[in-house]
């Protein structure tokens, strides 16, 4: 049995607290910002998870196998176009051609 | 080891397990809040993301690990085809598709919510132990907004790849039915969550979702993008956090609000570039085709060729470069790169004005330019280079219209009055790279073309600005 006051409490103070982070973050890095809280909020896999692998109903196995995949799907690929999209992101133009000058 | 486990007694035994589950989780929690904390600057983004894919593993782990699983079989197949998907939509998707990426995924994530409160609904034993009114409150909220998440980012995804039209599509009297469409799913829940044993309202609540996040995504324009993706990035969120309160899981109630906070950041920050309401954005339709008044005067327009705008660029010692959504549809970064090389080459200082709305998503144009290898410190915000425009020589819009047209300051009849702009009509010269004199999506005719000091620039984006660098690279040795 869910104990709803302490997990009102936890939304709370975690709503508060991806306030105050989240207005730190550059708006030069939004797009990633957003594919990367997409990503975090994919954790919703943990529960489907749970439906999929406890066998307990031929609909709850259905549900759950495809909210698995849904879910894995931003999971697996969240993560990694967050990377590329960040792996972008230079201050000084690397040497491009000729190996030399690599130091930012 | 094994003696050691075999020593302990079933019930120790899951205590332990429900220790080392709750570990897992809370170190997952912490993780993902380090995440978005090492964000917040380009230098320790990547190490951030790291974080939160250290979280979710650790939290996989701790998930797989429970008692409750009896076949790992249908969770190894949802996780193959969620590869199969993701990975490919992350490895080849090219960087001008984010914003339909992004929208599709907000889909996917709001479906996964959505489907596991239908399972949830369905598991429980109605007749003899119905689940409490409260349980059914966060159950119906997570379905709710889950399932018009769901039909709203594809709808979103559909306008975003141009499968569907851009422009808002309305009719009649349509704030009135989708209100009455949210008004009758929110009575069903309300019945729902008295009468938990109802369960033939379940579906029709579900249809009444899916139906509203159609009907509500329809009449909303391309321009506006931005502020429904991050809306639905918020709703995606809280509906994954109503899920843990169903479960009574404390890392699903902190991962979605996060998310939840996210979005809502996000779309306030572009509702405010806009100078819009929220209920504006969701309800105004706007950007129709409007039958403005002023269309009647033609005013004179000055036009230029590749060989003069490289010459007055070449002679400039500041260009600010104005990007808007024409340049990710030309797909012409990688060309704007090439520019932005010829002139620093030749000692002219470049530098990039970013309108937060610029594009279709928050943030659309920075990583355009840094898929271009343009250095993020030459990327400018709006409020920051707004003062640097008295001082340019040349501003070079690139697919912008809107967020550079002067009449946002002063022409109180003006859709877009009161939006924040950048000045580019403050520069000595501007230069406009457009295909044709048609006003932009938002159907307004743009003052900053007609300027004295406006010199236009007729063309594909990508074509015109590749000639320009050629004729600048010419002429300079």
């Amino acid at each position: 049995m869910p104990d709803f006051a302490a997990d009102l409490y936890v939304f709370m103070l975690s709503a508060f607290l991806g306030l105050e982070v989240i207005r730190r973050v550059s708006p030069l890095l939004h797009t990633p910002l957003m594919s990367l809280t997409n990503a975090i909020s994919a954790i919703s896999v943990i529960a489907a998870i749970e439906l999929a692998g406890a066998h307990q109903t031929t609909l709850s196995t259905i549900l759950g196998t495809t909210a698995v995949a849904a879910a894995s799907t931003n999971v697996i690929g969240g993560f990694m176009i967050t990377d590329r999209m960040l792996k972008m992101f230079k201050k000084r133009k690397v040497a491009r051609t000729n190996g030399q000058k690599q130091k930012a | 080891m094994i003696s050691i486990l075999a020593s302990i007694q079933p019930h120790e035994q899951t205590v332990i397990v429900n220790v080392m589950m709750t570990s897992a989780y809370v170190i997952a929690a912490a993780l993902f809040i380090l995440s978005l904390k090492w964000l917040s600057s380009p230098q320790t983004a990547r190490r951030g993301n790291l974080a939160g894919e250290f979280g979710m593993t650790i939290a996989i782990i701790g998930a797989l690990m429970t008692g409750h699983i009896v076949t790992y079989d249908w969770i190894i197949v949802g996780f193959v085809i969620g590869a199969v998907l993701g990975v490919p939509m992350a490895v080849f998707m090219p960087m001008t598709a984010v914003p339909q990426r992004t929208a599709l995924s907000h889909a996917f994530g709001a479906l996964a919510a959505a489907l596991v409160g239908t399972a949830h609904y369905f598991l429980f034993d109605l007749r003899n132990y119905p689940p409490t009114s409260l349980i059914m409150f966060f159950l119906c909220l997570e379905v709710l907004l889950g399932a018009l998440t769901f039909t709203g980012s594809l709808m979103a995804f559909g306008k975003l790849q141009d499968l569907l039209p851009t422009r808002p599509m309305t009719y009649k009297n349509q704030n009135l039915y989708n209100f009455a469409l949210l008004g009758a799913a929110v009575v069903c829940a309300a019945v729902l969550i008295v009468h938990p044993q109802f369960a033939w309202l379940f579906p029709i609540l579900l249809l009444l979702a899916l139906t509203f996040g159609v009907l509500l995504i329809l009449p909303i324009g391309g321009a506006d993008m931005p502020t429904v993706i991050a809306l639905l990035n918020s709703y995606a969120g809280l509906s994954a956090s109503m899920m843990g309160f169903v479960l009574g899981n404390k890392l699903l109630i902190i991962a979605g609000a996060l998310d939840g906070a996210s979005g809502l950041i996000l779309s306030i920050i572009m509702c405010k570039a806009m100078n819009r309401s929220f209920a504006n954005v969701l309800f105004g339709a706007f950007g129709q085709v409007q039958a403005s008044a002023a269309v009647a005067e033609k005013k004179n327009v000055r036009s230029t060729g590749p060989e003069e705008a490289a010459e007055i660029l070449g002679a400039a010692q500041l260009v600010v470069v104005i990007p808007g959504y024409g340049m990710a549809v030309a797909q012409a970064q990688h060309k704007v790169r090439e520019l932005y090389d010829q002139l620093t080459r030749r000692g002219v200082e470049v530098k990039f004005a970013i309108h937060p709305v610029a594009g279709r998503m928050p943030g659309h144009m920075n990583v355009l330019l840094a898929e271009a290898e343009i250095p993020y410190d030459k990327l400018v915000e709006m409020d920051e280079i707004n003062g640097d425009f008295p001082q340019t020589d040349v501003a070079l819009v690139v697919g912008a219209n809107d967020v550079v047209n002067p009449a946002a300051r002063h022409d109180k009849s003006s859709p877009i009055y009161g939006m924040p702009i950048l000045n580019a009509d403050k520069a000595k010269t501007v230069i406009a790279i457009k295909r044709t004199m048609n006003p932009g999506f938002a159907g307004i005719d743009n003052e900053l073309y007609t300027l004295d000091q406006t010199l236009m620039l007729f063309g594909d984006a990508k074509q015109v600005i590749s000639a320009v660098t050629k004729a600048l690279a010419e002429n300079g040795r």
